[in-house]
């Protein structure tokens, strides 16, 4: 029987969500890691037993945890994520000095399509991981962090981190706030920045090729050159694999949000959750509202069957949004407030699947034959 | 050599998978910070980088060491621990503390 496991990281702990393929009863289990801050989790695409999730705290820094069930038991992997390079040199601090970098946590894990065992990690301050022995070890793909561009890259209001990880065979590409997006074309080994056609009037020169704060990106597999992003304001597309963009915000309320996810079998079929300012984190006059594009932006419809209709003030963050394979494609996003809502109808109508877990900070969804 | 009790805090005892104190066995003949800490992340490799950084060695920023009241998170990483406290921990009288600094929540 089809089930669907929805993995949500949160501010104290880890929860697996598991239905069948209706989607209308859960069952929840967690806390996993219970205390510790789980910024992502996500389970390998060859071998959806595999799952990874990213444990941080302040206290006691970071662990990536690797299960081989399904999420029923862990276990502690490798979490020596130095910087290579004797010197790593520096980026550019808030107050406009050099700042050495300094690893802090990962924020985005990537399981390989192919191999269970390959896995990349996205850290703060901006680094781009590589584990090919299941999260055991894990080496800096330093083309990256050593982009000419790198020692002017500023943190946002979030952290400097690479929040963003998109695999297409040798084509990659990585988002950072508040750096922009960069592709590779060799396998992590070179990047460039693919930020034209952006702007930002926070940055002096709006246009610049690097400074964006890029929230995140999504691509459908079917579609590899389309690419999808919130931007910290904008809702931007490009069909040229990042070599340019076009604003789509439409008719959207606000254009500012976080998370932005395409449709599992409709490719022009998006979705955001659009968040009242930069200043005002939560949804405009706190109705909690998901807008899908069936036209890939620009004419964006209000989704609201089933969603708060008042008093609502939480957040969705960039990572907590996912979309299920079902035919008929589920989605999902969970809230700072500890609610994830689920939609079996690609979004047409929506319920709490579970309303009080700490503050949300990702979800991610698979589909189990 | 000496066998050192230590009190992990609770995150820490889970990720090791032990209840209560626990013990190290130092190897080194003067008892130092970073003597026991090695003999912690000897015993329970999974505890590396969690008490200190991996690379710089520094303790991390809200984590204490204590032992026979005193506070010693800032003494010298390899300075001999002050006599009497290392005279109660080398006689087991004494635990060494590893304490998560009250932080917010």
């Amino acid at each position: 029987m089809t089930q669907v496991r929805v993995l949500a990281g949160t501010r104290k702990g880890a929860f697996v969500l598991t239905s069948d393929g209706k989607r209308d009863k859960w069952s929840v289990s967690g806390p996993h890691f219970g205390g510790w801050e789980v910024y992502h989790m996500k389970g390998s695409p060859a071998d959806p037993n595999r799952l990874y999730a990213s444990q941080n705290t302040g206290w006691f820094g970071q662990l990536i945890q690797r299960s081989d069930d399904g999420g029923l038991t862990w276990q502690p992997v490798g979490n020596d994520f130095g910087y290579a390079g004797g010197d790593p040199g520096t980026h550019l601090w808030y107050d406009g000095t050099a700042r050495p970098w300094e690893f802090k946590r990962i924020w985005h894990l990537e399981p390989s399509a192919g191999d269970p065992d390959t896995v990349y990690a996205g850290g703060e301050d901006a680094a781009l991981y590589k584990s090919a022995d299941g999260g055991l070890t894990w080496t800096e793909l330093t083309g990256l962090r050593m982009h000419s561009s790198a020692p002017g890259w500023q943190p946002g209001a979030g952290g400097l981190c690479l929040h963003t990880i998109i695999l297409q065979g040798s084509r990659m590409f990585a988002a950072i706030s508040a750096a922009g997006a960069f592709r590779s074309d060799d396998s992590g080994e070179t990047w460039r920045p693919v930020n034209r056609g952006l702007h930002s009037e926070g940055l002096p020169d709006s246009g610049a090729e690097v400074g964006h704060c890029v929230h995140h990106v999504e691509a459908h597999p079917t579609q590899p050159d389309t690419l999808f992003m919130q931007k910290h304001w904008d809702v931007m597309r490009s069909d040229d694999g990042g070599l340019s963009w076009t604003e789509v915000s439409g008719n959207l309320p606000t254009d500012f949000g976080f998370p932005i996810g395409v449709h599992a079998h409709e490719p022009e079929t998006i979705y955001v959750v659009p968040i009242t300012s930069d200043s005002l984190h939560y949804p405009p006059d706190g109705r909690l509202r998901v807008w899908r594009s069936r036209s890939g932006g620009n004419e964006w419809e209000e989704l609201a069957a089933g969603l708060p209709e008042r008093d609502c003030y939480v957040n969705v963050y960039r990572d907590a949004m996912a979309v299920d394979t079902l035919d008929e494609c589920g989605i999902y996003f969970g809230t700072t407030g500890g609610q994830v809502y689920g939609s079996a109808d690609s979004g047409d109508t929506w319920a709490p699947i579970v309303r009080d877990l700490p503050a949300v900070l990702s979800v991610e969804v698979q589909v189990l034959p | 050599m000496s066998d050192v009790r230590v009190v992990l805090p609770a995150h820490l005892r889970n990720l090791a998978g032990v209840h209560g104190e626990v013990v190290v066995c130092v190897a080194a003949p003067v008892l130092t910070q970073r003597a026991v800490i090695d003999a912690i992340e000897s015993r329970f490799p999974v505890l590396g980088g969690t008490i200190r950084d991996r690379r710089t060695g520094k303790r991390r920023a809200f984590i204490r060491f204590y032992a026979c009241e005193q506070d010693l998170s800032n003494e010298p990483p390899d300075a001999p621990l002050p006599d009497p406290v290392a005279a109660a921990i080398a006689a087991g009288s004494e635990p060494f503390l590893v304490v998560g600094a009250m932080a917010g929540g």
